[in-house]
């Protein structure tokens, strides 16, 4: 709360992003109390159970939520930065492609894919040479790590190719 | 036996060909990580985790101890050849190690972070090992109550003691606890939050959600930031030799910045950084050359440097002897023990000296393996601060989905560490620290445990609580972490207390 006591950004209006954060600390904390309620008090003898935690931590995330709401109406939080939101697309995009291809087309050509993509968003936009060296550079850790290393990488048709 | 053999025995089991093997991997690979711009220790912790997954549990730890010194130097070459604020845990050392890298006295700046970072470990680990078991014989006599109490006063100092806001730290930590309720309860059987999907009951893996924090929502947050221009990366030019006068300034330093690191970090509150900071005004102080601070005082460097390994260190200590993590990269290091059913604390001593001790005699021998390996090959580690940003973060994310997939090649896994990431990304926007979740995460079912550990041999009587005095004790300091600050905060004196605070993504 530094700088919301000093009118340097004098600008006195609620900061709505900050309201729909305090929004989904409640709606958690709703989540847990619902989660909670269809446990079967299994308090035993001494009244603490697998419930009483959750309630606490739900209780406290409805108080954190209020807070939140209060900074936000009097415009407590820190000035945010612009972002760019075109290199994030790319980079997300890059973590889907990935997750969605990994079982199909196997670790070098998913990551290879990841690579490129997250290349993108740093403004490598050549998708032609990115993917291609994504793709060798993620063989080769796949190499290491799934045959040196023994770690547990799927394979696709790429490394049955080889191995 | 007492502390001397134990060290003794260990130093054996560390010096197994295999073992020095695993050091040698584990300090080159936590250097080389460590230096890439924007990776600190904790980043660099939970990225390397999975080399060591099919290793045995004495070499994994053994090669993890290299990667955590390791990972603490690289940091500190970035910082001063690339003069990137906020960056790491070594912020201070950007203060006056950058300005000597742009006057052409870069050389004798990573020498001197080099040699402290080196006599801070060396002294800073014999500490370790002789304080440690007197801990563990205080420790011996906890109950569910103490070690709670402990837990709360880790929590409150790792999440709103320091940084800019209380309101943002705690909500951070909460939603930590949260994500720890997520999955089956370990003493009920119950399934919590886990909303009838398999791959919930489980839990969430730490290392999923710390890589995903920090090295996704980094690179998110980055890349939104824009094209800014190539980072300028300071040339090494001259010897990397310090001379006579730079020894002089800075012995003195090292000892110092040891002498203040260590008991920070070694405090179940420690945690903060603060030891850096306080090296670096202690410095400033005594210093015969106050005009040079500033411009490149080469006290500025050894001071800080020193106290940042020595608290490095000083962490192992609630960590190895109460199983209490007070930062994000020990978190990760419990982690990495809990993945072969270890958990540290008193008993860890008594049933495994073997392991507890090869561990802590292998940080001896990474710290001076990274005093040998360093100074000659600062040109390689230079090369790696000039790799281009679309290729350096292409990497990294393809290093930290390799993990997640290593441990759990699952499309679920996957989409946690996406949904993680952008989380990780919007904390950012909005100023909340990453920290407190990755403890809140692996801390929150300890802490659950033993309070309702605490309250069934009570019967359910709150009061249990505060019926020890050393309950008592350290839920008054953590009350009292919690409220000062905040008043502290409220009176506008709260700029000192964002400076102090600890960001070690």
């Amino acid at each position: 709360m530094t700088n919301g006591t000093k009118p340097a950004n004098a600008k006195r209006r609620p900061d709505g992003a900050a309201l729909v954060i305090a929004v989904v600390l409640a709606a958690i904390a709703a989540v847990i109390f619902w989660d909670v309620s269809r446990l079967t008090g299994a308090a035993g003898y001494s009244q603490v159970g697998p419930t009483s935690v959750p309630y606490a931590i739900g209780c406290c995330l409805i108080g954190l939520a209020v807070w939140t709401a209060v900074a936000a109406w009097r415009n407590d939080f820190p000035e945010r930065e612009p972002q760019q939101f075109g290199p994030v697309v790319w980079i997300v995009a890059g973590l889907a492609a990935q997750m969605l291809l990994l079982n199909v087309a196997g670790f070098s050509v998913a990551t290879g894919l990841l690579f490129a993509l997250t290349a993108a968003g740093f403004g490598r936009r050549k998708l032609w040479l990115t993917i291609p060296v994504g793709i060798v550079i993620s063989f080769a850790v796949w190499a290491i790590f799934a045959k040196l290393l023994q770690l547990s990488l799927p394979s696709g048709p790429l490394e049955h190719l080889f191995f | 036996m007492n502390t001397f053999e134990f060290l003794m025995q260990g130093l054996l089991v560390a010096a197994q060909p295999m073992n020095l093997l695993y050091a040698l991997i584990g300090v080159t690979l936590g250097t080389a990580v460590g230096v890439l711009p924007g990776i600190g220790p904790a980043l660099t912790v939970a990225l390397l985790l999975p080399v060591t997954y099919k290793l045995d549990p004495a070499g994994s730890l053994i090669m993890f101890a290299g990667i955590y010194y390791g990972g603490m130097y690289g940091g500190s070459t970035t910082s001063i050849l690339l003069n990137t604020p906020g960056e790491s845990a070594s912020i201070v050392t950007a203060l006056e190690g950058n300005k000597m890298a742009r006057a052409g006295r870069g050389g004798p700046a990573l020498a001197t972070a080099a040699i402290g970072s080196f006599v801070a470990g060396l002294i800073a680990t014999l500490a370790l090992a002789f304080v440690a078991p007197f801990i563990v014989k205080v420790a011996l006599v906890f109950g569910p109550r103490e070690y709670f109490a402990l837990m709360v006063l880790a929590f409150v100092t790792v999440s709103s003691a320091f940084g800019d806001s209380t309101l943002r730290g705690l909500t951070s930590l909460f939603v930590g606890l949260t994500l720890a309720m997520i999955g089956i309860d370990q003493l009920s059987g119950q399934a919590r939050l886990s909303f009838g999907i398999p791959d919930l009951l489980d839990g969430i893996e730490v290392t999923t959600l710390a890589v995903a924090m920090f090295a996704i929502g980094e690179t998110l947050y980055i890349a939104a930031q824009g094209d800014r221009g190539p980072d300028k990366v300071e040339a090494v030019k001259g010897s990397v030799w310090m001379n006579a006068a730079d020894w002089a300034r800075s012995w003195k330093p090292w000892l110092r910045g040891t002498a203040i690191g260590f008991p920070i970090g070694a405090m179940p509150a420690g945690g903060a950084e603060i030891g850096t900071f306080l090296s670096y005004a202690a410095e400033k102080r005594m210093t015969k050359h106050p005009e040079e601070f500033g411009n490149g005082a080469i006290e500025g460097v050894a001071g800080p440097e020193a106290a940042n390994n020595a608290s490095a260190a000083g962490t192992l200590v609630p960590l190895l002897t109460l199983g209490l993590p007070t930062t994000a990269t020990a978190a990760i290091m419990l982690a990495g023990f809990q993945q072969y059913g270890l958990q540290p604390g008193p008993l860890l001593f008594a049933t495994n000296p073997q392991l507890v001790w090869g561990l802590i005699a292998s940080l001896l021998i990474a710290n001076l393996m990274l005093l040998v390996l360093n100074l000659p090959l600062i040109g390689l580690w230079v090369k790696l601060l000039t790799i281009p940003r679309p290729w350096l973060y292409a990497g990294i994310l393809l290093f930290a989905t390799l993990g997640t997939i290593g441990a759990n090649p699952s499309v679920f896994e996957l989409g946690m560490l996406l949904a993680f990431g952008l989380l990780g990304y919007v904390m950012r926007i909005f100023g909340y620290p990453i920290a407190p979740v990755v403890v809140g995460l692996i801390l929150g079912p300890l802490a659950e445990q033993q309070l309702r550990r605490a309250l069934a041999i009570s019967q359910g009587d709150i009061t249990t609580l505060v019926a020890s005095p050393v309950a008592v004790a350290l839920l008054l300091i953590a009350a009292a972490a919690l409220i000062i600050p905040l008043v502290l905060r409220a009176r506008g004196r709260g700029l000192v207390l964002s400076q102090l605070a600890a960001s070690e993504d």
